[in-house]
C-alpha cells in the first residue's frame, strides 16, 4: 500500500480556540470538511496550505512531511503544490483570466509561452476558452469560480483544496456551477478536500463528509452513513432529523429529561434516536390508537418549511414537526397553542451512541 | 407657506445643499489658496515675458530643478517602497520607532535637515570622510547633492503613501499567490507591487513635487551654484535681492511646468481611487 497522498493531524491553537482535526484523503477521493461558521474549517484548510503554520500534528503527502512541528519540518506554502480555490476566488485583478491560469505554471519554471497554452488548455476544460482576455472584474461570479478553479488546477496539484467553493455565488448559478464543479472533482487523480458550511454542496460533491464543530470532528462518514444516522445536533439539523439521545433497554430509550421513546429498532446501552419532522403528527386531544409515542407539547414557532409548515415544539421532548397549511388553520397553530404530537415507533430510528 | 396648492412639490435632491457653515469656511479656503496665484498672474511682466524666458540661467534652473526631483524620486521609489512594506507587512521589534522616525523629515525644518546632511554627508562627516578617502566622492555642493538633499526631504511621503497603500491592500491575494508556487520576491513584484500601484503613483506624484519645491535643505547642503545646484526655488530666492520681476517670472514657469505635470499625472493614474 502506498501511502494516501494527503494524510494529517491537524492541531491549531489560537488564541483560545483549538483546532484539533485528523484527516486522511485518499487518490481521487473528495472530502468535504462540513460545519458551522466559526468551526475552524478554514483555519484547517489555512493549515493544510501552509498560510497557517500547526502547532503540533503533521501534514503529510504522498508520504512527505510538509509541517511536523515536532520534527522541526516545515515547507513554505509556494513549495507545497497544493491548488487552492479560495473563498472569493481572489483571482489577481490586474492579469486577465488567461495569466491568472498561467501565474501558477510559470512559477513552476514555463517560460510565459508554454505557460499560456497550458492556461489556455484548463480555460476551455472549464469553458472559458472565449474569455481569455477577460479581466477578473469583466467576469460573472460564475465564470469567476471556474477561472479560479482552473488557475489551482493548473499547477497539477496532488492536493486540491476548495474553500466555500460556491458560497459566493447566487442560487440558479450555483446549480449549474456544481454540477460543473462536480465533473471537474471527478476527474482529479489527487486528492480534494472542500470546506463548506453547506450540507447541500457537501452532499452533492464529496464522497465523505467530515463534521467539524468547535474545532474538533464530530462525525465522520458517507453521506448515506451521516444523513442515517446524525451524532449531533447540528448535523440532524443539517440531514433535517430530530435527534434524542438516551439509554436504550431493546425497543425503548430512556432520554436524559425521562421521557421514553419506543422504537422497532432494537438497540442496548447509548443510544440515539431520530425521527424526520414529517413523521409527527399533531391532535388537538391525546390520540387513541396505534400511535406508540404521544406526549402533550406547546407551538414555539411556525415557520415556511417547502410547501409545508414546520412547527417548533417544546415540552416533554423539543422537536420540529411538518404539517400542511390546512392542518396548521384546522389546529389554529399559533404560538403558545397547546397540541398533542404523536410519532410511530416504526418511523424512529435507534442507533448506538 | 404660499406654496399653490396644485403646484406639483419641490423636490429637493439628497446631497445637493451644502451647509452654510461648511460652504464659507470652503470657499475662504480656496479664495486663500488661490489668492497668491493670482496676485502672481497679476503682476507677471507679461511684455518682456519673452526675453525673460530666454535668459541665460533660466532654462538650466528649470531642466536641474526637473532633473533633480525626478532622480530624487526615482531614489526615493528603489528606497522607500520596500521600507513602505517593511513597516506595513514585516513584523520586528521596535518597528513604532522605525515609523516614527522615517516621517521626521516631514516635522524637520528643512535647513535643520540639510545640516544634519552636512553633518554626515560632509567632506569632514561621518559617512563623507570615508566616501571622500576610500572612493574619491564628494556629496556636498554638487548636482547629487541635490538629489540627496530633496529626496531626504521627500521621502517620507512616498514611504506614508505606499505603506497606506499596502495596509488597505488585501493581503489574502499575496496568499494566493503563494499557493500558486510564487516566493516572496516574486509575489511582491507580480501581485503586491500591481495592487498597489496607483498608490505607488500618488506617493510618487507627492515626492516629485515636494523634491521640485525644495530650498531649505538643497541651499543647505548643496549650495547654492548655477548649473550645477541652482535648482527653480533657489534660482526665485536670489532674484528676489535684486530683480522682483525675474523672481515673478521663475515663479511663474515653476508653477506652470509643476501644475502642468500634476495633472497630467493626476488624470493618469490618480482619477480612479
Amino acid at each position: 500500500m502506498t501511502a494516501p497522498p494527503l494524510d494529517a493531524h491537524l492541531v491549531v491553537d489560537r488564541g483560545g480556540f483549538r483546532l484539533d482535526v485528523p484527516l486522511r484523503v485518499a487518490a481521487g477521493e473528495v472530502v468535504a470538511l462540513l460545519g458551522p461558521n466559526g468551526a475552524g474549517k478554514t483555519t484547517a484548510l489555512r493549515a493544510l496550505a501552509g498560510l497557517q503554520p500547526l502547532t503540533a500534528g503533521h501534514v503529510t503527502v504522498d508520504g512527505v512531511d510538509l509541517d511536523r512541528p515536532a520534527g522541526d519540518r516545515w515547507v513554505p506554502p509556494e513549495r507545497r503544490r497544493f491548488g487552492v480555490v479560495f473563498q472569493d476566488y481572489l483571482l489577481f485583478p490586474h492579469l486577465s483570466a488567461l495569466d491568472n491560469v498561467a501565474f501558477g505554471p510559470r512559477r513552476q519554471g514555463l517560460d510565459r509561452r508554454a505557460a499560456r497554452e497550458r492556461a489556455a488548455g484548463w480555460l476551455e476544460r472549464v469553458g472559458l476558452g472565449g474569455y481569455a482576455r477577460r479581466r477578473p472584474r469583466e467576469l460573472s461570479g460564475g465564470q469567476a469560480q471556474r477561472v479560479a478553479l482552473a488557475r489551482a488546477l493548473a499547477v497539477r496539484p496532488r492536493v486540491l483544496l476548495l474553500d466555500e467553493p460556491l458560497a459566493a455565488l447566487d442560487a440558479r448559478t450555483r446549480l449549474e456551477t456544481r454540477a460543473e464543479l462536480h465533473r471537474h472533482l471527478a476527474d482529479h487523480d489527487g486528492a480534494a478536500l472542500l470546506v463548506t458550511h453547506d450540507p447541500l454542496d457537501a452532499l452533492a460533491l464529496a464522497d465523505r463528509l467530515v463534521i467539524v464543530e468547535e474545532g474538533r470532528v464530530v462525525q465522520e462518514g458517507d453521506a448515506a452513513a451521516v444523513t442515517a444516522r446524525p451524532r449531533t445536533d447540528y448535523v440532524a439539523r443539517l440531514v433535517g432529523l430530530n435527534l434524542y439521545r438516551g439509554r436504550a433497554d431493546g425497543g425503548r430509550v430512556r432520554l436524559s429529561g425521562g421521557f421514553t421513546l419506543a422504537s422497532t429498532d432494537r438497540v442496548d446501552g447509548d443510544a440515539f434516536v431520530v425521527f424526520p419532522p414529517a413523521a409527527v403528527a399533531l391532535h388537538p386531544r391525546r390520540p387513541e390508537g396505534s400511535p406508540r409515542n404521544t406526549w402533550p407539547a406547546t407551538v414555539a414557532g411556525v415557520q415556511r418549511h417547502g410547501d409545508n409548515l414546520r412547527v417548533q415544539l417544546t415540552g416533554a421532548l423539543d422537536a420540529a414537526a411538518d404539517v400542511t397549511p390546512a392542518a396548521v388553520a384546522q389546529l389554529r397553530l399559533v404560538p403558545g397553542q397547546q397540541v398533542w404530537a404523536a410519532v410511530k415507533a416504526s418511523e424512529t430510528r435507534a442507533y448506538p451512541a | 407657506m404660499t406654496v399653490p396648492a396644485d403646484a406639483p412639490p419641490r423636490r429637493r435632491r439628497p446631497g445637493q445643499r451644502v451647509p452654510v457653515a461648511l460652504a464659507v469656511p470652503a470657499a475662504l479656503g480656496l479664495l486663500f489658496l488661490v489668492l497668491p496665484l493670482i496676485g502672481l498672474l497679476a503682476r507677471t511682466p507679461w511684455d518682456s515675458l519673452p526675453q525673460r524666458l530666454t535668459a541665460p540661467g533660466v532654462l538650466t534652473a528649470l531642466r536641474l530643478s526637473v532633473q533633480s526631483a525626478t532622480l530624487a524620486t526615482l531614489l526615493c521609489l528603489a528606497l522607500g517602497v520596500p521600507l513602505a512594506w517593511l513597516l506595513a507587512r514585516a513584523q520586528f521589534p521596535g518597528r513604532r520607532i522605525v515609523r516614527a522616525l522615517v516621517t521626521v523629515p516631514l516635522v524637520l525644518p528643512p535647513v535643520v535637515g540639510g545640516l544634519a546632511l552636512l553633518l554626515v554627508f560632509g567632506r569632514r562627516g561621518l559617512l563623507g570622510q570615508w566616501l571622500d578617502t576610500t572612493f574619491g566622492v564628494t556629496l556636498p555642493f554638487t548636482t547629487t547633492g541635490v538629489v540627496l538633499a530633496e529626496a531626504f526631504v521627500a521621502m517620507p511621503f512616498l514611504v506614508i503613501a505606499v505603506e497606506g497603500a499596502l495596509r488597505g491592500a488585501d493581503s489574502r491575494y499575496e496568499e494566493a499567490a503563494t499557493t500558486l508556487g510564487a516566493g516572496r520576491w516574486t509575489t511582491f513584484t507580480q501581485v503586491t507591487l500591481p495592487l498597489i500601484a496607483p498608490g505607488v503613483a500618488a506617493g510618487a506624484v507627492l515626492c516629485w513635487a515636494r523634491a521640485l519645491g525644495e530650498f531649505g535643505a538643497t541651499i543647505t547642503f548643496a549650495g547654492n551654484y548655477p548649473g550645477r545646484t541652482q535648482t527653480m526655488p533657489l534660482a526665485v530666492y536670489l532674484a528676489l535681492e535684486t530683480d522682483l520681476e525675474a523672481a515673478i517670472v521663475l515663479s511663474l514657469i515653476l508653477l506652470t511646468v509643476s501644475v502642468a505635470i500634476l495633472a497630467g499625472l493626476r488624470d493618469r493614474w490618480i482619477g480612479h481611487p
